[in-house]
């Protein structure tokens, strides 16, 4: 459904990705692991249009996305939430949700029964519903962002390190939102750092390094090969 | 300086300075939206007021309506703004500001030169549509003038409203905050750009129209709605429009009163020392919390 | 002094004091805190590794040590004197120089002009009337630096040029030419391909010969191959330090590193 065919992104003169290749298949939920700095959120990035490939392409669903811009990607069917949630600080928690709500063909009952299955899922946002986005918790955010993407009812999601900075207790609840998502049939693309919880969740992962995928295997794999595991992730 | 003023003139003063300050508000306004969602310092944004006034100017002559000028010099200059955003602004989003600067500034001359061209060289007059006055302490004052106030802050709270409820008052404020992220909503943040300035641009006719029978319509007159706007958009916070509108008042207010101890032209002296206070004290506005 | 957390630096192998000591260093900023009492010693002549997870405290670090942040408590002290809270100017006149993450050569000026300028900077004269020519011994200096980071043959180029690796080497250089008894570079590898990282690695072991260098990276693979020691900073805190193989070895490090 989703692919990334050796794709080479710059920041300026700074070559992030050196030829990145990567699927996922529609439902699926693939991880993509590695260090900092190696380039896994360029590489969501570059898939949203966020940044243009210098050479490569994105292709859904068998087209093309070159120089689309981002918000042509969310409408395509992909959605993205970042590293730093990026929460509309100053619009409350149903204005955050909102600005997926408000797309053409999306009925009034259709959009009640969105919110209603999002607040079910997360009833601390329906709490705090009016509250401004920049008062909730890191945790809150994080679930605000998700719940913000699903508004738009995406084939997948690109989710980056969504359990940084926060605890143990609300990584389960992350684990327990991808599987809702997988439930329903969305494919998700997970970047994390956080490896034992990768492997629970996704069926394949890739493992990049300095800009370059270096392994690709099924999660099943992964879970007993520690070597490999160490060799990218660990010191 | 012990030269007592009586209470009455004050008084007369701070009326006049709500008026001016209203209408000063409804062009702030404009050009703060403008500036909080993409950054362009708009230059031109005085021309605009005055394409309003003889778009109204005509209009009234032509139909003998005041409210069908007002109304069509508003929309013709929205048309207009969006016309204008979309072919010379929109290419140069994410450059740096001097270049927005510059072609604001171009366009500002061009306007001006158009203006005088369309029109020629005379001054042009809008009739008041409510004439008549009330006592006011020592004076006979227009009704027209009250009535220009509360229309503007009529027109403000309908932005406000605008703002808080509906689709687009989201993708305005989503684009505000977090443009990228907007994008990576589904908000069409280029349409939202082009729509904004067309608000911005519709608001400033408005002001133009409203501001035509207190001070005639001329090519220049764009300019000291400029130069008011860009102190008031500092003093109030640049890209908060709350903080617009009260120092469009607190501004208007402070030359009101000057202008009681010193001619009306040296008035607008009390203005830039606003300005340079706050940018020595509270550069980020004196009606914005201060930022931790 | 030994701090709860910290490994007190070993005996220095060539003798003498610790070129750079951190005492208790913490930076805080509002309620959050960055850097919880940091205390590390770097030895004269090795290459330091620092590094650790997100969010660790690294580029903090890197910040207060070259001047760039001023530390909310604690000491630094660089050849004996203390240089919490300087300027990053006042301390690079006194040896202690930096590379950045973003590169900040000139690029409008040839590749030799970026170096010369640097190495200007430690011999000026108020002399409005000689040409810079004149300066022969800058001029050997700067050609001589260029020799060790590998671009003599680009010198008359102009710096916008060069490829994104030869500009991270040129950085190098241009810190390189203000002659500095500690070198600080940030990331020296970021952005670059598999064959510009040995390149660099190879310049960097070549100038490590008569310096002390303090770096901080994310490519294991060259931390692993240049340091000598390495300290982990995690949450703001020193978690380890060690030789690369002790660093391997230590299951804490790599529980951290692979939250597990």
């Amino acid at each position: 459904m989703l692919a990334l065919e050796n794709v080479h992104t710059y920041y300026g003169k700074s070559h992030i990705l050196h030829g990145v290749s990567i699927e996922v298949g529609r439902g699926e939920v693939v991880g993509l692991l590695g260090r900092n700095g190696v380039g896994k959120s360029t590489t969501l990035k570059t898939t949203m249009g966020l940044v243009r490939p210098a050479e490569g392409r994105v292709v859904f669903e068998g087209k093309d996305l070159a120089g689309l811009a981002p918000h042509k990607v969310a409408h395509v069917g992909i959605a993205y939430v970042p590293e730093d949630r990026r929460i509309f600080r100053l619009l409350s928690v149903l204005e955050n949700l909102r600005t997926g709500l408000e797309r053409p063909g999306l009925s009034a009952e259709r959009r009640q029964a969105l919110l209603e299955k999002v607040y079910a899922s997360f009833p601390v946002l329906r709490e705090r519903r009016n509250q401004a986005g920049g008062t909730l918790s890191g945790g809150e955010q994080q679930m605000l962002a998700i719940a913000r993407a699903m508004m738009l009812e995406p084939k997948i999601i690109l989710l980056d390190e969504p359990t940084e900075g926060l605890m143990p207790r609300m990584v389960s609840q992350i684990r327990e939102i991808i599987a809702i998502l997988h439930r329903e049939g969305v494919a998700i693309l997970l970047v994390e750092q956080n490896v034992p919880l990768t492997l629970e969740v996704s069926s394949r992962v890739y493992i990049m390094e300095k800009g370059q995928v270096r392994h690709h295997a099924p999660a099943a794999e992964l879970r007993g090969n520690h070597a490999v595991i160490h060799q990218y992730l660990g010191v | 300086m012990t030269v007592p003023i009586p209470i009455e003139q004050i008084l007369v003063q701070t009326v006049n300075g709500i008026v001016s300050g209203m209408i000063l508000a409804l062009v702030a306004s404009g050009l703060t939206l403008i500036f909080g969602i993409m950054d362009v310092v708009n230059f031109a944004h005085g021309e605009l007021v005055m394409l309003g006034a003889f778009v109204g100017a005509t209009t009234l002559t032509s139909t003998g309506s005041f409210w069908l000028a007002f109304v069509t010099a508003a929309l013709v200059i929205a048309l207009f703004g969006a016309v204008l955003q979309a072919s010379t602004l929109r290419p140069l989003l994410g450059r740096d500001p001097l270049t927005t600067i510059l072609a604001t500034f171009g366009i500002s001359l061009v306007l001006q030169k158009y203006a005088l061209w369309q029109w020629g060289p005379s001054a042009r007059k809008i009739q008041e549509p409510i004439t008549g006055q009330f006592h006011l302490f020592y004076l006979e004052y227009p009704w027209y003038r009250v009535a220009t106030a509360i229309f503007a802050a009529a027109i403000i709270g309908a932005l406000w409203l605008f703002l808080r409820r509906g689709k687009y008052g989201i993708w305005i404020r989503a684009a505000t905050q977090d443009r990228i992220m907007a994008s990576a909503m589904g908000i069409p943040v280029p349409l939202v750009h082009t729509l904004v300035f067309a608000i911005g641009a519709g608001m400033a006719a408005a002001s133009g129209v409203l501001f035509g029978p207190l001070g005639g319509v001329t090519q220049t007159m764009g300019f000291d709605f400029t130069l008011r706007a860009f102190i008031v958009v500092v003093v109030g916070g640049m890209g908060n429009l709350g903080g617009s509108i009260l120092a469009s008042i607190f501004v208007s207010l402070l030359e009101a009163y000057a202008s009681l101890v010193v001619s009306p032209a040296q008035a607008v002296i009390a203005s830039f020392v606003a300005l340079i206070l706050t940018l020595l004290f509270r550069p980020t506005g004196l009606f914005v919390p201060t930022p931790k | 002094m030994t701090v709860p957390g910290s490994i007190a630096a070993p005996a220095d192998g060539r003798g003498g004091a610790p070129i750079l000591l951190t005492e208790a260093l913490t930076v805080r900023f509002g309620g959050l805190t960055a850097l919880n009492s940091v205390s590390l010693a770097v030895r004269r002549g090795e290459i330091r590794a620092i590094i650790g997870p997100n969010g660790a405290g690294k580029s903090t670090f890197f910040n207060c040590v070259t001047g760039v942040l001023r530390p909310t408590s604690g000491r630094i002290v660089f050849e004996g004197e203390d240089i919490a809270g300087l300027p990053p100017h006042r301390i690079s006149r006194k040896a202690l120089a930096r590379s950045y993450q973003i590169t900040n050569i000139l690029p409008g000026a040839t590749v030799l002009e970026n170096v010369r300028i640097a190495a200007q900077s430690r011999h000026h004269s108020w002399s409005l009337l000689r040409h810079y020519r004149a300066y022969t011994d800058v001029l050997d200096r700067a050609r001589a630096i260029l020799d060790a980071v590998g671009l003599r043959d680009a010198e008359d180029g102009l710096a916008a040029n060069l490829s994104h690796g030869a500009q991270r080497n040129l950085e190098i250089g241009i810190a390189l030419a203000t002659e500095p008894t500690l070198l600080c570079l940030d990331e020296p590898t970021a952005g670059m391909s598999v064959t510009e990282t040995r390149a660099t690695v190879e310049l960097i072991r070549r100038i490590a010969k008569d310096l002390t260098i303090l770096i901080v990276e994310h490519d294991m693979e060259v931390v692993m191959d240049l340091a000598r020691t390495i300290t982990v900073l995690h949450y703001g805190e020193v978690l380890a330090e060690g030789t690369p193989a002790e660093i391997q070895a230590n299951a804490r490090v790599q529980e951290v590193y692979l939250k597990t």
